[in-house]
């Protein structure tokens, strides 16, 4: 691309080049090529029970989904909402992609999105996307989740957050202001979000993004929360505030809303460390 | 597939269809945000697809705080009934190994609805022109036979230059090489050409030789040349790019506020 100062730079170009070689696929190539989809395909599996459940033809009892993505959604609800031990964990989601970690049986625990379910109240149910799922893999997975819960009476809520080095202002953003929270929401969803509309020219990408196009285009209500962070890893700041989002969850299940530091560091693995050149 | 977000069927019978490929410079896509923005479009359905990159965001034709909270999604459709238009805009890239996929959902959605014609928008690297190429306007056309006898006449009064065909190894004296159509850049604009020149569907192509860059200026010559062609817009004795509106979604294309402790 040509900048204004007159120098050219190589840019990536964001249009798919044409793929002359569809021509040229033989037998091999397209098995080669089932075989890597079919590898990739997301897979769900849950507990006995609702696996009978939906064999004959039922769906989930749920009218309220909350689904944590990345790293520090997942600590706020483990710390915040799950510390509590009234919920059964009832299924996993798995997709294997680049990213996950081969090998051990201990990693494909890693590579799972977890879903619990409230003792209490059933019709809670959590989810926890701590590992990447690939572009090509979120529609999947969102189509393949909400195939087993209903489409009537749900709210869905999720809980992610990204670098504020996304966010894009007119006025520089002081460093001191981040983290802060953004929400986004669907057509269907009635209620007042806990913070300010993420403002234009800014969107958000990722399992959230597949998630909110899913409800607004089936018309289920949906929220995003997403927080703008300064600090990439995980993060006890950061996840303090989505604290706001406990007044909208609190309602059916217990929530737990001064967490113990003990809790709250075992969650925050300190890998700040390692990275450390001195020490 | 297109799943309506209005609780009437939507009727697209007769319709004009203008469509953006995701292509350098992303022209169409910015071409078509200045149509859907100017003509004050209203949305009619979503194009809900697993071939592009999941994203959403709020309204990007916002025109005050009371439209401003609306989701968007990477593929919508919109009409401007009075004037027998629909709009495609699509916001994100398709996922590399989908790109046939979604040319197929384009082209199955665009024979169901009976549209009475496409018109693809769309760009192509300007650094691959041959030497032809580089002389006089950077806009081309494309048509398919079955749109051909419709339009020749218009095209031929506008003097429109239609997109030339390239031998496969330049400079190669090779008498076998057949002259072959190349859009380097373009996407799936080459692909949706070909297979709509197959399925007999009447399909215009408009592109424009550009770089990567501020590509505004480009997106406004494609929506000029295009109204030449359909008169979307009133003749009014104006400057040219005075008459479109700029989207909101417009600001801040090359990042956000610079710290001024950085200097």
């Amino acid at each position: 691309m040509a900048t204004f100062f007159g120098e050219v730079l190589s840019v990536y170009s964001r249009a798919v080049e044409e793929d002359e070689d569809e021509l040229d696929e033989n037998e091999e190539d397209e098995q080669i090529r089932r075989e890597l989809e079919e590898k990739r395909a997301v897979h769900l599996h849950w507990s006995p029970e609702i696996t009978e459940l939906l064999k004959a033809g039922n769906k989930l009892q749920c009218s309220s989904f909350i689904l944590a993505v990345g790293n520090n959604a997942a600590s706020f609800l483990s710390a915040y909402v799950l510390a509590s031990a009234n919920w059964d964990a009832v299924g996993r989601a798995l997709a294997w992609n680049e990213r996950s970690r081969s090998g051990t049986g201990q990693s494909s625990e890693e590579s799972a999105c977890v879903f619990y379910r409230n003792k209490d109240d059933p019709s809670v149910l959590i989810c926890q996307a701590i590992c990447h799922i690939a572009e090509d893999q979120l529609f999947q997975w969102t189509e393949k989740v909400f195939d087993c819960l209903p489409s009537r009476e749900l709210t869905v809520t999720v809980l992610s957050d990204c670098t504020v080095a996304d966010y894009k202002t007119a006025d520089y953003l002081c460093s001191s202001s981040a983290p802060f929270l953004r929400s986004l929401h669907s057509s269907a969803f009635s209620h007042q979000p806990v913070c300010q509309s993420l403002e234009q020219p800014n969107i958000i990408t990722g399992l959230p993004a597949a998630v909110l196009n899913h409800c607004q285009v089936h018309r289920i209500a949906a929220v995003v929360y997403q927080c703008y962070s300064d600090v990439t890893g995980p993060d006890s700041v950061t996840v303090e505030s989505f604290k706001p989002v406990l007044t909208k969850l609190g309602r059916s299940i217990q929530v737990d809303s001064s967490p113990s530091t003990d809790v709250l560091r075992k969650l925050i693995r300190s890998t700040e460390i390692q990275s450390n050149l001195y020490i | 597939m297109f799943i309506s977000s209005q609780n009437s069927p939507t009727a697209f019978k007769g319709f004009t269809l203008v469509m953006p490929a995701v292509a350098v410079g992303n022209v169409g896509q910015l071409a078509v945000d200045l149509i859907v923005s100017t003509l004050n479009m209203s949305r009619v359905g979503y194009f809900h697809t697993d071939c592009l990159i999941p994203m959403a965001g709020n309204n990007p034709y916002a025109s005050g705080k009371e439209d401003a909270e609306e989701l968007h999604t990477p593929a919508e459709v919109y009409t401007e009934a009075e004037l027998k238009l629909a709009v495609l805009q699509i916001r994100a890239p398709i996922i590399q190994t989908r790109t046939k996929r979604f040319r197929q959902q384009l082209v199955s959605w665009i024979k169901a609805s009976g549209f009475s014609r496409t018109v693809v928008l769309s760009s192509s690297h300007a650094y691959q022109r041959d030497d032809q190429q580089l002389q006089g306007t950077p806009l081309r056309y494309l048509v398919t036979p079955s749109l051909l006898t419709a339009s020749a006449d218009a095209f031929k009064e506008l003097s429109w230059k239609e997109m030339e065909r390239i031998p496969a190894f330049p400079g190669v004296k090779d008498a076998d090489a057949e002259p072959r159509l190349c859009i380097p850049g373009g996407g799936i604009t080459k692909g949706l050409y070909t297979d709509s020149c197959a399925e007999n569907l009447p399909v215009a192509v408009l592109l424009l030789f550009c770089s990567e860059g501020d590509n505004i200026p480009d997106a406004f010559a494609l929506v000029n040349h295009l109204n030449d062609w359909l008169h979307l817009l009133d003749g009014q004795c104006q400057e040219p790019n005075s008459k479109w509106k700029i989207p909101t979604s417009w600001s801040l294309l090359f990042g956000g506020g610079i710290p001024p402790a950085l200097f």
